[in-house]
C-alpha cells in the first residue's frame, strides 16, 4: 500500500555507489521524492559526493553542484540570488551536507546564510563521524562512541546542532529519521513552503561506520527514536512541537531502555554497564528538560 | 569556433556499474505470503524494488540490488528470505 501514497518517481537512480544498507541513500531518496524534479542539490565533500558515481555519470537525476567542504551554504546562497535575478521562483535549493560538513567545517557558511535568511533547505545527514574518509570523530559523534580516532570512546559530547540553528531564529528547524518516511515527506514539504533558511537534521545509521549488519539500518534508526536517543521534533517560528512517535515518549515508562539501541552496534561494544547507565541518564535529562519546556508553555 | 566543453555529469541508471555483483545474499520473495504492502519498496535504499500493479507482484532488480537485507528484516509478513549467492 505504501507505494500508492508516496511519490512514485525516483530521483536517486539505482546503481549508485552507496554501501549496501546506506541510511543516507534511503533518506535522500525520500527527500528528493518529496521535493520533486525542480530541485537543485548542493553537496559538499561527503559520502554523497561518492554516491553520485564516477564522472561522466551521475546517479542523481536532479542538478547537483559538488562544492568544497566549507562553502556549501555560501554556494547555495549564490544559487538563490542567481535564480532570483533570473526570475525563477519554482526551484528548491537544497544543501545536502554531512555532519562534518555541517557542524565542524561548514558551520560558518551555514551561520552566515541563516543570518542573511536565504531561501535554502539545509539538510544535515548525521552519520555521527567522518565515514567517507574512514570513521574519524566529528563534532556530532556521540559521547563514548568508538571511532578510529577515539579508540577508547569519544570523550566529548555531541553538539546540539538543531539547537544552534534554533538560536539563529530561523523559521523552521526539524529532525528526521529514515525509519519514518511519512514524517520525512511531511517535514520536507512543509519546509519547502516556508521562506527563509530551513534546517533539517537527519539521523543516519551507517553500517560500516557504526559496525552493524547492513540489514539493520532501519531497525536501529527506529530503536534510536523509540529509546529516546533521537528525538523527532520541529521548531516552527520558535514554537517547539514533538512529532511522530516521539510525542508519546515524554513519559519515561514508554521509552525503551537505551541498551537495546546500543547493543546492536559495534561502536558501543566496549561500554561497561556503568557507561550504559550514564548514557541512559543523559537521555533522561534531555527528556526532562523537554517535559518542563512543554509544561511551561501549556501553563 | 570550437565548442567549449563543460564537465557536466549526466544522470544514468547504473552510474557505479552493475552494483548487483556486490551482493552476498539475494532477497527472494515468497509470493504466497506477500500482501503487496509496499514496505520493502519504502525502505529500499537502492530503489530496486518495484511493485508491478498489473502483475500484482514484487519485482526486485537483481542487476542493481546490493543485497543489504533491509527488505527481509522490515517485511511484516516475513515474506522475503535472504539466500546466499552461489560462487559463479
Amino acid at each position: 500500500m505504501a507505494h500508492k501514497f508516496f511519490p512514485k518517481e525516483e530521483f536517486l537512480l539505482k546503481g549508485h555507489a552507496a554501501c549496501p544498507g546506506c541510511g543516507a541513500a534511503l533518506v535522500l531518496r525520500h527527500v528528493l521524492k518529496a521535493l520533486g524534479a525542480r530541485t537543485i542539490l548542493v553537496i559538499p565533500a561527503s559520502c554523497s559526493s561518492v554516491i553520485a558515481g564516477p564522472f561522466p555519470k551521475s546517479s542523481y537525476s536532479v542538478p547537483v553542484l559538488h562544492i568544497a567542504f566549507a562553502a556549501s551554504a555560501a554556494a547555495a546562497s549564490g544559487i538563490v540570488e542567481a535564480l532570483d535575478k533570473l526570475g525563477e521562483k519554482t526551484f528548491n535549493v537544497v544543501v545536502w551536507a554531512g555532519d562534518g560538513g555541517t557542524a565542524d567545517i561548514g558551520i560558518q557558511a551555514l551561520s552566515g546564510a541563516a543570518e542573511r535568511g536565504h531561501d535554502i533547505i539545509y539538510i544535515c545527514y548525521d552519520n555521527e563521524a567522518y565515514m567517507n574518509t574512514g570513521i574519524q570523530k566529528s563534532g556530532l559523534t556521540p559521547y563514548k562512541a568508538w571511532t578510529t580516532t577515539t579508540p577508547r570512546g569519544n570523550p566529548s559530547f555531541k553538539k546540539d546542532m538543531p539547537g544552534i540553528m534554533v538560536s539563529h531564529r530561523i523559521p523552521y528547524v526539524a529532525t528526521i529519521s529514515p525509519a519514518y518516511p511519512n514524517d520525512i515527506v511531511s517535514k520536507i514539504r512543509k519546509a519547502a513552503k516556508i521562506r527563509g533558511l530551513k534546517y533539517i537534521h537527519a539521523h543516519i545509521p551507517c553500517p560500516p561506520g557504526w559496525r552493524f549488519d547492513s540489514s539493520l539500518t532501519v531497525r536501529i534508526a527506529r530503536l534510536a527514536v523509540l529509546s529516546g536517543v533521537w528525538i523527532l521534533y520541529e521548531y516552527e517560528n520558535g514554537v517547539f512541537r514533538l512529532t511522530g512517535p516521539s510525542r508519546k515518549l515524554v513519559d519515561k515508562s514508554k521509552r525503551k531502555p537505551i541498551g537495546e539501541y546500543l547493543k546492536l552496534q559495534g561502536r558501543f561494544r566496549h561500554l561497561s554497564e556503568r557507561d550504559v547507565e550514564e548514557l541512559q541518564k543523559l537521555v533522561d535529562e534531555r527528556w526532562e528538560a523537554i517535559r518542563k519546556d512543554i509544561m511551561g508553555e501549556n501553563a | 569556433m570550437s565548442k567549449v566543453k563543460v564537465p557536466v555529469a549526466r544522470p544514468v541508471i547504473g552510474a557505479a556499474g552493475k552494483t548487483g555483483i556486490w551482493r552476498v545474499s539475494r532477497p527472494v520473495v515468497d509470493y504466497s505470503r506477500c500482501t503487496l504492502c509496499g514496505i520493502c519498496w519504502l525502505y529500499c535504499p537502492d530503489s530496486v524494488v518495484e511493485i508491478s500493479e498489473d502483475k500484482k507482484r514484487v519485482v526486485i532488480d537483481y542487476d542493481y540490488c546490493k543485497g543489504c537485507g533491509i527488505c527481509s528484516v522490515e517485511c511484516p509478513f516475513n515474506a522475503i528470505k535472504m539466500v546466499r549467492e552461489e560462487v559463479r
